[in-house]
């Protein structure tokens, strides 16, 4: 439906995700159609919608994770799924058996050589360097989130916020160009909400990092945003939030009244939007697809 | 001959005065007796043939049983581990009826029963675990029931019940020792080559597929694995009581350190030290080895257990100290 082209502050020069007449299905139902969408290098970009409208589906699609029914999706230049080394994946709501013996530290490192075969070998001279950098490595992205503190902690025995934290560092450790998160915000308290918001802002800004972020509220990620990409009733509304989150777009897109309301603190409120009430206690609850 | 040479060693009613001749263990009437002299008396251990293969055994087992199990823990499979043992029992009953080594039926059982698991396709998470729970545990008494069926059509012996259920450190050939060993070697290799993306699929499925790690494969892959180690312990603790070696170690570990590495290291250190003191406590007792394992397992468990709130309970005054200044 629309593109970055015109959306203010972004640049598309050298784009690192590129969607174009992209569809997705779901158990034999498409979610959307017609997608077309580049993010470029540096940009924050939230994926909005009600649930079940295919906003995971969308950063699956894009991570070669689940097909596409129609069009084609280019990551880092290359088809999707063939290019994994510097993408960075957040999956929806992970978390760990309180029960789970194994550090913070350890599930960062994971993400650095978790796909190696074989056990760290620090024996011999090259092996033993190769230990001390990937240490130095994790140590750094576990500054970089300010996690140090627990870090060395049982993951299973941290709360929500200091695991979400870690699952950041994890995704960045290998110096991604691009980073995916699904739903990063959901199940912190809000002041949790507001710092991690602005430690993945401040990520996308000083290590110019693309974050493509699936949100269920737009507001604690407001003052970050590039563009938005707003999914609903199979079809996407992409630019900037104040040209997106109207509430002539949101009529637009809906096909039914919408009214978005900008409250006195600058939150925006989007009303009438026809959404499923919010499926709350199962573990696995909304969106899994 | 050597099944039932080795139900016979299991189960003569007094130890080893009772084995017939040619069997491994030595004529010897009463029971050794534990004296002032703790030298000698580890010295006597080592100076019967029997005795050292069973130790030799039991260290080969032991290593294997908690490197595996500190996984099996780790993924929260206990469960299927125990499956895989109780399936063993009728293996090893089937193969002493139909004149087969005991070890080929606990290989064959648990391998087999391993690779079904792993080939039941998993629904999405939460949902069928517990029709799948239910569905082993009706495999598991069926198994039970059809092993006593075995040990009763081989006539005349129905006592083997108790050593394949719950173990027996006699009877222990040389050739045991050494294709136990080949085995175990083999599937510690194996463990160590799939390492860290084993470890990776164990704690962050997710993340690590989108990584390109096989979750799937190597889920199939360590279930045989779990299929092989507890095959491996079932010779020395017997079906039922596998997990003094396969969980107990690992678990007290895991109580102690959330350090991967450290862990497994830990949790080896803890198996040996659990199989030679109870094989050392068991050959001086009159009371069955697979006691002696598993009681030991639980101490070192539960002097985990308590190391771990000690240290949590410092930790959390600490905070509190920390906050209150």
């Amino acid at each position: 439906m629309s593109t970055a082209a015109g959306a203010p502050g972004a640049p598309v020069d050298r784009p690192v995700l590129v969607m174009r007449g992209a569809a997705a299905a779901a158990g034999g139902r498409t979610l959307w159609s017609g997608v077309d969408l580049e993010v470029g290098a540096g940009e924050f970009v939230a994926v909005l919608g009600p649930n079940g409208a295919g906003k995971s589906t969308l950063v699956k699609v894009a991570l070669g994770l689940l097909p596409l029914t129609a069009g084609s999706v280019e990551l880092l230049g290359r088809p999707a799924g063939s290019s994994s080394r510097r993408v960075g994946y957040l999956p929806q709501r992970r978390s760990f058996d309180p029960g789970l013996a194994v550090r913070g530290r350890d599930v960062v490192r994971l993400g650095l050589d978790g796909h190696r075969w074989g056990v760290p070998f620090p024996l011999l001279l090259a092996g033993r360097r190769r230990e001390r950098e990937a240490r130095t490595r994790v140590g750094e992205v576990v500054d970089l989130v300010g996690a140090s503190a627990y870090a060395d902690r049982p993951i299973g025995s941290l709360s929500g916020g200091e695991q979400q934290r870690l699952l950041i560092a994890q995704a960045l450790v290998e110096r991604p160009e691009i980073l995916f998160l699904d739903e990063p915000l959901d199940s912190l308290d809000l002041p949790n909400q507001a710092a991690v918001a602005s430690l993945i802002g401040g990520i996308c800004r000083d290590s110019a990092v693309a974050v493509v972020m699936v949100a269920h509220d737009v507001n604690p990620i407001l003052g970050q945003l590039d563009r938005v990409v707003y999914i609903a009733g199979g079809r996407v509304a992409a630019g900037s939030p104040h040209e997106v989150i109207t509430s002539e777009t949101l009529s637009a897109l809906f096909s039914t009244p919408i009214e978005v309301v900008t409250t006195s603190d600058g939150r925006l409120v989007v009303v009438g939007e026809p959404e499923a009430p919010e499926v709350h206690g199962g573990r696995h609850g909304h969106e899994h697809r | 001959m050597s099944a039932l040479a080795h139900l016979v060693a299991a189960t003569a009613p007094a130890r080893y005065a009772a084995l017939g001749p040619g069997a491994h263990p030595p004529h010897r009437a009463p029971p050794p007796v534990l004296g002032a002299n703790l030298v000698s008396d580890l010295h006597e251990l080592f100076t019967y043939h029997f005795m050292v293969t069973a130790l030799a055994a039991g260290t080969v087992v032991a290593v294997l049983a908690a490197a595996v199990g500190w996984v099996m823990v780790l993924r929260r499979q206990s469960f299927a581990g125990h499956t895989l043992a109780v399936v063993g029992f009728p293996g090893a009953a089937g193969a002493t009826l139909v004149g087969l080594p005991i070890a080929v039926g606990y290989f064959g059982a648990c391998v087999a029963a391993a690779l079904v698991i792993a080939a039941i396709p998993r629904g999405r998470a939460g949902t069928s675990r517990g029709a799948e729970s239910a569905v082993t545990g009706a495999v598991q008494a069926f198994a039970l029931a059809a092993g006593v069926l075995f040990v009763n059509l081989y006539q005349g012996f129905l006592n083997g019940v108790d050593a394949l259920l719950f173990g027996s450190f006699l009877g222990i050939t040389d050739s045991q020792v050494w294709s136990l060993t080949a085995v175990a070697v083999g599937a510690l290799a194996l463990l160590v080559l799939l390492g860290r993306p084993l470890l990776f699929a164990s704690v962050d499925p997710d993340v690590a597929r989108a990584r390109g790690v096989p979750v799937r494969a190597l889920s199939l892959a360590f279930v045989v694995l779990l299929g092989v180690a507890v095959a491996a312990a079932s010779e020395i603790t017997g079906s039922l009581l596998v997990f003094a070696l396969l969980v107990m170690p690992a678990a007290a570990a895991q109580q102690v350190t959330a350090r991967p590495g450290l862990g497994l290291v830990l949790s080896v250190a803890l198996g040996l030290l659990v199989t030679w003191s109870g094989l050392a406590v068991a050959y001086f007792s009159i009371y069955p080895s697979g006691f002696y394992l598993t009681s030991f397992g639980f101490a070192v468990y539960l002097v985990a257990a308590g190391v771990r709130g000690v240290s949590e309970a410092r930790s959390r005054r600490v905070a509190a100290l920390g906050r209150g200044a």
